[in-house]
């Protein structure tokens, strides 16, 4: 069977060369066609088609100016519907200018020139190259807040001392939440701006502080994390004091929160000894600690909600948490706290230690086993460990990693309560609640155990808060106002039950 | 540290301050006179024949008939093999050559002049569309085309450059950068403003009525007839930047279709070479990604210099040979490359990305750092010797250049 080839010329069209040579493979490529070419009939370019066996008279008699189709094909079916092809590109010009996707700087150096009045760098990438990215943001004068994780403690403290003498801020390494000028970084919630300034080595404490006191009316100023590992003693708080630095010099900051798990005796020392010089009066939460000497300036608390309220000028101690009004959980007596915040499940460990309960936990707080050792009492897991997170996402962000312990501890006849935590707010999934409750009713039983959950956000996160504790209602969970509302419900209900 | 910067910031100035000005055509052996009988000068770093591609061997062929060196293309080809012809990279001897880059005594070679630093730098003289010799054709028209090169066209280019004092070439690239040209795949505009300022002295210096019209319906034919002079000005404002002690910016770029070669400031003359790659680009009709040679031409002086591909942001056609690239994200390549760039060029600057610069002084710490390698805007050229261009594309310096150079720079300063 021999090829068929086609001409047409268009007197006196003109396309630029690279547009007619991109329109040309489109045709060429079309199923049939062995060859195909658009192209201005210049002397050089008819010599090109006719090498290419593109060309009848037709073509050959193009002028500079005029446009030749040339196509070859196997059959009379196949030219035609290239030729139609070809003219149906020549005809439909683009319908709309691209504006095209915006640029990114791929280097922290190009970066710095887009935005050259910047003064801080988030660094997210792989634990490996997080120190030197950091280095290289803390020699151009920025402050780096690291995300990312898997950095050895030595370099962390190594990095984190050059900075100091820079006189630059190191957030991190696994600085999951900040809020620095009303922009939340990572995961951070819509919070109101005001007074408070959050200085936290933990993520999911700081959310949740910053959270109720914007629900109780006040604001923050910053909310500056430090990295869960800066007041271990390799470390020394460099960070957490040069924050407190910061937020003692800043005008519009009144008063200093700390979270933090309870650091070693000289770390706390070092920490309070700052906060004693500052004007500015301070709640520190090192969350499972005991009761420890403090400055004048600050007042020790044990538990989030507690540090909101104080840091409010707000009393905890007669904060009845909200009635139960809710059934006994007969039959049953077990608590298993299913947490996706780390600190979140700390909190409710420190509730249940003080009540009295036996508790354990896969990241105890002091004075608590942990269930590698003691797998009795009431549960409380934090189900972001490392040892539930290594290759899979968190469970904020894919709340489905929760999915098979709680279908789990749904079907244990043991089991009269679940507690869990629902965080909303950036970076969080879109819709926590809604997950929940799906699982929920799939694996509904007659005789569940009771589910309590409290939402960490607010209504103006693009979750909203009352969105999500609304889907949770209406699938029959039992949702507290706060963290510590919900431990104390889940305590109530046992004492009650016993 | 603080010893690069201060010498690249050195290199940097000299660029900057470099005034290219196309001042003459001479032949090749007035030209450089070290350029003695026999001896062929080409693209790209050092190569025997022996590692030749097709199209280089082809050019030698063509340019030993040319030189009457040989009498056809198969005597030419068993001296080449023989050993009876000496062969030199352009850069050498303050030269380059597109493509193939083919340089011999009788060739009548264009003389950029670095009117600040007094240096001067050569191309010869674009050949045209089609069938040429820096695309390794080596037949009857090609080498009648060279002759009428030496004999005619570039003696009455020369007399015309002379008679007006040169034509300064600063100011006519920044303008052709308003007008779309990247200097590299696109000289159309630069092109025609320089067809627009020779004109009349040709006209005025021309012997004949008919010498004159063939001269300017071969430089009107031609929408590459500016690429040669853009390199010869390449090399012009590189070769002062040349031996800065320390300084990490590439003062060369080139292939010779086997391997890129690149030379670095601070580490003088030497050059740190690896594989070519393949462009990746479109067609003419015929010929596909199998007929392709790999990446050839000292061309890529001019990205050295911050054109081409680093100022794709300029010529938004240009970006369509990359294939999926929409025209109006061409900027993204020239914001890419200055990623790997030091400065920006004052003068060269690019309207629609509000008169940014073009990259200037490609930093090899910067490209080790980011993985980003320079990209090329360039010709294909096909593999098989004589039959000329087939594509145009665009190709990435191959990274290991850049990995050996910067051992080498470290080296040279004491660090290992």
């Amino acid at each position: 069977m021999s090829a068929v080839i086609i001409n047409e010329v268009r007197k006196g069209f003109y396309l630029d060369s690279v547009a007619l040579m991109r329109m040309s493979r489109t045709v060429a490529d079309l199923d049939g066609v062995e060859e195909a070419a658009m192209m201005m009939g210049t002397p050089s370019n008819i010599q090109i088609m006719e090498d290419a066996g593109l060309l009848e008279e037709l073509g050959k008699s193009a002028g500079g100016g005029d446009l030749i189709i040339g196509i070859r094909a196997v059959d009379v079916a196949s030219v035609e519907l290239a030729r139609d092809k070809a003219n149906e590109q020549l005809d439909a010009p683009a319908a709309r200018g691209g504006d095209g996707e915006a640029w990114r700087p791929r280097t922290l150096r190009a970066a710095v020139r887009e935005v050259p009045d910047a003064n801080l760098a988030l660094i997210s990438v792989p634990g490996d190259f997080a120190i030197a990215e950091a280095r290289k943001a803390i020699r151009r004068g920025l402050h780096a807040m690291i995300f990312s994780d898997n950095v050895e403690v030595e370099a962390e403290a190594e990095l984190k001392r050059e900075a100091q003498d820079l006189g630059r801020l190191v957030m991190g390494p696994d600085c999951g939440t900040a809020i620095i000028n009303g922009t939340p970084l990572a995961f951070a919630n819509v919070v109101s701006r005001g007074g408070i300034g959050i200085v936290g080595a933990s993520g999911t404490g700081t959310q949740e502080v910053s959270c109720l006191i914007s629900q109780y009316g006040g604001g923050i100023s910053h909310a500056i994390g430090v990295g869960g590992r800066d007041l271990n003693s390799e470390v020394g708080g460099i960070s957490t004091v040069m924050a407190i630095d910061s937020l003692c010099h800043d005008q519009a900051t009144e008063h200093i929160v700390l979270i933090s798990k309870p650091p070693p005796a000289e770390v706390a020392s070092r920490v309070l000894d700052r906060i004693a010089i500052s004007r500015k009066p301070a709640t520190i939460c090192f969350i499972g600690a005991s009761d420890l000497p403090m400055p004048d300036n600050a007042t020790q608390v044990f538990n989030l909600r507690a540090a909101a309220r104080a840091a409010l000028g707000l009393d905890d101690s007669n904060q009845a948490t909200p009635k139960v009004s809710f059934v006994s959980v007969s039959g049953r007596s077990q608590i298993q706290g299913l947490y996706s915040g780390g600190t979140l499940c700390a909190e409710a460990q420190v509730l249940l230690r003080a009540a009295e309960l036996a508790i354990c936990s896969n990241a105890p707080v002091p004075g608590v086993p942990n269930l590698i050792d003691a797998n009795t009492g009431h549960r409380l897991l934090d189900l972001g460990d490392d040892q539930y997170t290594q290759g899979r996402p968190h469970p904020m962000i894919e709340p489905g990693v929760r999915d098979d312990a709680i279908i789990a501890a749904l079907n244990n006849p043991e089991i009269a309560i679940i507690l869990v935590d629902v965080v909303i707010g950036y970076g969080a999934h879109l819709d926590p609640a809604g997950h929940l409750v799906a699982v929920l009713s799939a694996n509904s039983l007659p005789d569940a155990p009771l589910v309590i959950a409290s939402v960490t956000g607010t209504d103006e996160d693009p979750q909203v808060r009352s969105a999500q504790m609304a889907k949770l209602a209406d699938a029959g969970v039992q949702v507290a106002p706060t963290n510590a509302d919900a431990a104390q419900w889940a305590i109530e209900l046992i004492n009650v039950a016993s | 540290m603080q010893r690069i910067e201060k010498a690249n910031q050195k290199a940097i100035d000299r660029m900057v301050a470099g005034d290219p000005v196309l001042v003459d055509v001479i032949p090749a052996a007035r030209a450089i006179p070290a350029l003695k009988d026999r001896m062929i000068l080409h693209a790209g770093p050092p190569i025997e024949w022996g590692r030749m591609c097709g199209p280089m061997r082809g050019a030698i062929m063509g340019i030993a008939v040319f030189e009457g060196w040989a009498d056809d293309l198969a005597e030419a080809e068993s001296m080449a093999a023989a050993g009876e012809f000496e062969f030199h990279p352009n850069h050498h001897f303050d030269a380059v050559g597109p493509m193939t880059g083919m340089t011999t005594f009788s060739q009548p070679l264009m003389v950029v002049e670095n009117a600040t630093y007094g240096n001067r730098a050569y191309c010869a003289i674009n050949e045209g569309l089609g069938k040429v010799m820096r695309f390794g054709g080596n037949d009857a028209e090609v080498l009648e085309r060279l002759c009428w090169l030496r004999d005619d066209f570039g003696p009455s280019l020369g007399r015309a450059l002379r008679h007006m004092d040169g034509l300064p070439l600063k100011s006519l690239v920044a303008r052709g950068l308003t007008m779309g040209d990247e200097m590299h795949q696109r000289n159309v505009a630069c092109s025609g403003l320089t067809l627009r300022a020779l004109s009349p002295v040709l006209a005025a210096t021309s012997d004949t009525n008919e010498a004159l019209a063939k001269a300017l319906a071969f430089m009107g034919d031609n929408d590459q007839f500016f690429l040669n002079i853009a390199m010869a000005m390449g090399k012009s404002i590189m070769d002062p930047v040349r031996d800065i002690e320390g300084a990490s910016v590439v003062t060369a770029m080139c292939r010779n279709g086997t391997d890129f070669g690149i030379r670095v400031s601070g580490t003088g003359d030497a050059w740190f070479t690896s594989p070519v790659e393949m462009p990746a680009g479109l067609y003419f009709p015929g010929f596909t990604e199998k007929d392709a040679n790999p990446d050839m031409g000292d061309s890529t002086i001019v990205e050295t210099i911050g054109l081409g591909g680093f100022a794709m942001g300029a010529a938004p056609a240009v970006a369509g040979f990359v294939g999926a690239g929409a025209a109006s994200e061409a900027g993204h390549y020239t914001r890419t490359m200055s990623e790997i760039a030091i400065a920006e060029n004052p003068e060269w600057t690019i309207p629609s990305m509000d008169y940014l610069g073009v990259p200037t002084g490609i930093d090899i710490r910067l490209v080790v750092e980011t993985g980003l390698a320079p990209t090329i805007n360039t010709g294909i050229a096909h593999r098989e010797p004589g039959v000329g261009q087939v594509g145009a594309g665009v190709v990435r310096a191959p990274m290991a250049c850049f990995e050996k150079a910067l051992l080498a720079l470290a080296a040279s300063l004491g660090v290992s």
